[in-house]
C-alpha cells in the first residue's frame, strides 16, 4: 500500500512542478505578485511529496518487498540493513529519484532561504526549477518507474551488486549529487536572469553561495568516488579517466571556473555574459553526464541503439534545455552592457586566464569522452581514449593554472604589477626550489614526481602568502595578529585554504612515483619487505559474513626494528546470491602514507597471489580534497554571503566588528 | 525441496566457474626473470586496453582475456620484438581499439587537437573582445574627487 502512495506521490509532485513551471513566469512577466507567491509554497510542496516517495522506496527496500521489480533486481534479505537503505540509489530507477529528490530539495532551500531576493527574481528561479523537476519526473514516471510491482513474486531478490555493497558508496552518490544536481540552481538562476533581464552584481552574488553549496559536495564526492575506487578495485587505482569518473570531473571544473567569474562580476561587474554561459554550461555537463551513466550508451553504441527509451528521453531532455537556454542566452547576451575595464595584468585578468584554462581543461575532457561515441557512430570505427591520452593533454594544461594561482591570488584589482607580485612569492618560489633539491639528493626518483613535489609546495606556501602578509606584515603583537583576523573577511582564508587544497593533493599526486609494488605469491609463515616495512604473512582463513564468506590474509606488519606497526586483513570476497566475487583490500595508513594490500583466491597448493604497495603520502590525495572543501565551507561562512547581513554591518561602526562565529 | 537442491547445485557450480575470475592483474606467475623486459611489459600492459572491460588496462583487469593478453605481450618480448612491433601486431589482430592512447591519423586529428584548438580559439576570443573594447572604452572620464570616492569604496569592501 505504501507503494502505491508513493507511486502517487511522485505523480502528484509532476501535477504540481507543470503548475509551478508557468504560473510564476506569468506572475513576473504580468506583475501579478500573488502569482509569483504560489512558487515558494508549491516548491515546498513537491519537495515533501517527493522525499515521501522516496521514503515509500525505501521502506519497500528495507522490508524486502519483493512483489517490487526494483527490490528484487537489487536487494537481497540477508543485506545488512544499511546497504539494504543505500541499495536504493545503487540501480538506475532509484538514482534517478534521488536526483529529483536532490533537484527539489535544493528549490526548497533556494525558497526557504532566499526570501531577500527580489521577488520575480525567485519567482522564475523557481519556475525554472520546476521545468528541470517535471522534464525528469515525467522521465521517471514514463520509463523509470521503481514503483514497478511482479504479478508473480519470487521468494529471493538477486542482491545488489558487492561492488557497491560498501560504505563509500553509502557516501559517494549523495554527495557527487548534491554537487551535480546542486548546479541546476545556477542554470535556474542563469535562466530566470535571462527571462527577466536583469543580469547585474546582484545576481552574482545571490547565484555565489548556491554554486560554492555544489562546488564543495562536488568534490567531496569525487574524493570519495576515487577512494572508494581506490580500495574496491584492489589494485591501488584512484583515477581511471573513465567516462563516469570523467562525466563528474566536467561540471567540477565548469563550477570551479564559474565561482571565480563570479567573483569578477560582483566586485567589477565584468564578464557578465561569460558567467552566465558558465552557470548554463555547468549544468548542461551534468546533464550530459547523467545522459552518459544512465543511457547506456557507454557500454557500447550498440546497446544504447537496441534498448534506445531511456537514452532518447534523456537525449530530448538534454537538447531541450540546453539548446532553450543557449539559445534565450544569444537572444539577450548582445544587449548585455559591458562593466569594468581593467588591464591584462591584474586580478581580473588572472581570472580570465583561469578560466581558459580551467574551461579548455573541461572541453579536452569532453572531447575525450564523447569522441569514441562519436566516431563509431558516424564511421562505425571503434577507438578507446584512455588514461595516456589525457595525461598527454590534460595534464600539461592543468600544470600553469597550479603556477598562476598563487600570483592571481596576490594580484589587485584592475591593474596590477607583476614583478611586485612575484617578489612577494619568493618565499613560495623558495620553498619549491629547496624542496626540489632535497628531494632529488634525498630520494632521487623520477624526475616529474620532484618536480611536481617541488611546485606542489609552491602552490600550498603561496597560498598563505597574502593572508600572513595581511595578518603579520609591519611587524605586530599576537593580540594584534588576532583582531586582524577578525578583520579579515572569511573568504580570504576560504580562498587559501581552497587553494593550498590543491597543493596537498597534487603533493599525493606527485608521491605516487615513489611508490613501490610487490606481486608476489606468499605461503603463511612468508615474510616480504616493501618500502620501509617488512610484511608477515601470518595465516589465511575462511570466514563467514553476513551475505558473502570471505578468505582474510592475516598479516602483520612492522617497523624498521622489528615493532609490529599495524596487522591488516586483505580478504577476498564471495557473495553467493550473485555468483560473484570480490577483494577487500586490507589498508594501513602509517603516517600520510599506505600499505596496501589485496589477495586473489589460493592456488592448488595453499598459496596465495598477493599485490602488496607501499605509497608514500598517498593519504593526501584524498586529504587535499577535504582542505579545499574546508576552505569552501569557510568561503560560504563568510559575512557577506549571508543574506541581509552584509549591508548591516558595513553600516556598524568599525571598532565593533563582528564576532566570529 | 528440490529448488533448493538445484539452487545448492548453481550456487556450487558458480563456486567451481566463476572463482577463476578471483584471479587479480598481474600474477607472479606472469612476471618475467629480466627486469628490463618486464619493465617493458608492464610499461605496454599500461597502454593496451582489456577489450571485455570498461575502460581497464590490460594491466589492471582481472579478465581472463586481460591475462592472455599480458602473456602474449611477455611472449613477444622475449622473442625480441620491440614495443612498437608488438602495438602494431595487436592493433592488426584487434584494431584500434586495443590501444588507450588513440594512433594520431585523419579520423583522431580533431580529437588530439582539440585541445590546443579550443585554447587557441579561446585565447583569439579574449584578445579581440578586448582590443574591441578598449577601442570603444571613453576616456577616463571620472573627476578627482570621484576616483578619491571610488578609492574609499574599494578600500572599505575588504579585499
Amino acid at each position: 500500500m505504501i507503494v502505491e502512495t508513493g507511486h502517487y506521490a511522485l505523480v502528484l509532485a509532476l501535477a504540481l512542478a507543470l503548475v509551478n513551471s508557468i504560473l510564476p513566469v506569468w506572475g513576473s512577466l504580468t506583475g501579478d505578485r500573488r502569482l509569483m507567491a504560489v512558487a515558494p509554497q508549491a516548491t515546498l510542496i513537491g519537495f515533501c511529496l517527493i522525499a515521501y516517495a522516496y521514503f515509500a522506496l525505501t521502506s519497500a527496500h528495507v522490508v524486502s518487498d519483493f512483489s517490487l521489480v526494483n527490490v528484487v533486481e537489487n536487494s537481497h534479505s540477508a543485506k545488512p540493513l544499511i546497504y539494504k537503505i543505500t541499495g536504493v540509489w545503487g540501480n538506475h530507477e532509484g538514482s534517478m529519484l534521488l536526483w529529483v529528490l536532490v533537484l527539489s530539495l535544493f528549490g526548497a532551500a533556494v525558497a526557504l532561504f532566499s526570501r531577500s531576493m527580489p521577488e520575480d527574481l525567485r519567482a522564475n528561479v523557481l519556475a525554472v526549477q520546476s521545468w528541470i523537476g517535471a522534464a525528469f519526473l515525467l522521465f521517471i514516471l514514463l520509463t523509470s518507474n521503481p514503483f514497478a510491482r511482479l504479478a508473480a513474486p519470487p521468494a529471493e531478490g538477486n542482491d545488489l551488486n558487492p561492488l557497491l555493497q560498501d560504505p563509500g558508496l553509502a557516501i559517494h552518490p549523495p554527495l557527487l549529487y548534491l554537487g551535480y544536481v546542486g548546479l541546476s540552481i545556477t542554470y535556474s538562476f542563469a535562466a530566470a536572469a535571462l527571462i527577466s533581464g536583469r543580469i547585474d552584481a546582484v545576481f552574482a552574488r545571490f547565484v555565489r553561495p548556491w554554486t560554492l553549496v555544489a562546488w564543495i559536495s562536488l568534490t567531496l564526492g569525487i574524493a570519495m568516488g576515487s577512494y572508494w575506487a581506490y580500495y574496491t578495485l584492489g589494485w591501488g587505482g584512484f583515477w581511471f579517466w573513465d567516462p563516469v569518473e570523467n562525466a563528474s570531473l566536467m561540471p567540477w571544473l565548469a563550477a570551479t571556473a564559474l565561482l571565480h567569474c563570479t567573483v569578477v562580476m560582483e566586485k567589477r561587474q565584468a564578464l557578465k555574459i561569460w558567467t552566465i554561459f558558465l552557470a548554463i554550461l555547468a549544468f548542461s555537463l551534468s546533464l550530459v553526464g547523467t545522459f552518459l551513466v544512465r543511457s547506456g550508451v557507454l557500454t557500447s553504441v550498440h546497446a544504447f541503439a537496441s534498448d534506445p527509451t531511456r537514452g532518447v528521453f534523456i537525449l530530448l531532455i538534454l537538447v531541450i534545455f540546453i539548446g532553450g537556454s543557449f539559445a534565450l542566452f544569444a537572444l539577450r547576451a548582445s544587449g548585455l552592457k559591458q562593466g569594468g575595464l581593467f588591464a591584462p595584468i591584474s586580478r581580473e585578468g588572472a581570472l580570465v586566464l583561469n578560466n581558459l584554462l580551467l574551461t579548455t581543461c573541461c572541453a579536452t575532457v569532453f572531447v575525450g569522452t564523447l569522441y569514441p561515441l562519436a566516431l563509431e557512430a558516424v564511421t562505425g570505427e571503434k577507438i578507446s581514449v584512455g588514461a595516456p591520452f589525457f595525461n598527454l593533454t590534460f595534464v600539461p594544461l592543468f600544470i600553469p593554472l597550479f603556477i598562476l594561482m598563487p600570483i592571481g591570488q596576490l594580484m589587485p584589482w584592475k591593474r596590477g604589477d607583476l614583478l611586485g607580485v612575484l617578489q612577494r612569492l619568493r618565499v613560495a618560489f623558495a620553498a619549491g626550489l629547496v624542496f626540489m633539491a632535497v628531494l632529488s639528493a634525498w630520494r632521487g626518483g623520477p624526475a616529474v614526481s620532484v618536480i611536481l613535489s617541488g611546485v606542489a609546495l609552491y602552490v600550498i606556501v603561496g597560498s598563505f602568502v597574502d593572508l600572513w602578509r595581511r595578518l603579520l606584515g609591519g611587524g605586530v603583537t599576537l593580540g594584534g595578529v588576532s583582531q586582524r583576523a577578525r578583520g579579515l573577511p572569511r573568504h580570504a582564508f576560504g580562498t587559501a585554504f581552497a587553494h593550498a587544497g590543491i597543493g596537498v593533493t597534487l603533493l599525493g599526486l606527485a608521491a605516487t612515483g615513489w611508490g613501490v609494488e610487490r606481486i608476489t605469491s606468499l605461503k603463511p609463515g612468508d615474510r616480504v619487505g616493501i618500502g620501509p616495512y617488512e610484511l608477515t604473512f601470518e595465516s589465511l582463513m575462511p570466514r563467514q559474513g553476513p551475505n558473502y564468506s570471505e578468505l582474510v590474509g592475516r598479516t602483520v606488519i612492522r617497523g624498521a626494528k622489528g615493532e609490529v606497526v599495524a596487522r591488516i586483513e586483505p580478504a577476498s570476497r564471495f557473495y553467493p546470491a550473485r555468483g560473484m566475487s570480490r577483494a577487500e583490500a586490507g589498508i594501513a595508513t602509517l603516517g600520510l602514507g599506505q600499505v596496501y594490500m589485496s589477495i586473489a583466491d589460493p592456488a592448488a597448493n595453499g598459496a596465495v597471489n598477493a599485490r602488496i604497495f607501499w605509497k608514500p603520502l598517498v593519504a593526501l590525495i584524498w586529504l587535499g580534497a577535504l582542505v579545499m572543501a574546508f576552505g569552501g565551507c569557510l568561503s560560504l561562512s563568510d559575512r557577506s554571503f549571508r543574506v541581509g547581513i552584509a549591508r548591516r554591518a558595513r553600516k556598524a561602526p568599525a571598532p565593533s566588528p563582528q564576532p566570529a562565529e | 525441496m528440490n529448488a533448493m537442491m538445484t539452487r545448492r547445485a548453481l550456487i556450487l557450480a558458480c563456486l567451481v566457474f566463476l572463482m577463476p575470475l578471483g584471479a587479480r592483474a598481474v600474477q607472479p606467475d606472469e612476471i618475467l626473470s629480466d627486469p628490463n623486459l618486464e619493465a617493458r611489459a608492464r610499461a605496454l600492459s599500461g597502454e593496451l586496453r582489456c577489450m571485455v572491460c570498461q575502460n581497464e588496462s590490460i594491466d589492471e583487469s582481472n579478465a581472463d582475456l586481460a591475462r592472455d593478453l599480458r602473456l602474449l605481450v611477455r611472449e613477444r618480448l622475449q622473442a625480441g620484438d620491440s614495443d612498437d612491433q608488438i602495438r602494431t601486431f595487436l592493433v592488426r589482430r584487434y584494431g584500434d581499439f586495443i590501444l588507450l592512447k588513440p594512433p594520431f591519423k585523419l579520423e583522431t586529428w580533431l580529437l588530439w587537437g582539440a585541445p590546443f584548438l579550443i585554447l587557441l580559439a579561446g585565447g583569439c576570443v579574449i584578445f579581440f573582445s578586448r582590443r574591441r573594447r578598449t577601442d570603444l572604452a571613453p576616456p577616463n572620464s571620472l573627476s578627482e574627487a570621484e576616483r578619491v570616492k571610488l578609492q574609499a569604496m574599494l578600500d572599505e569592501d575588504g579585499s
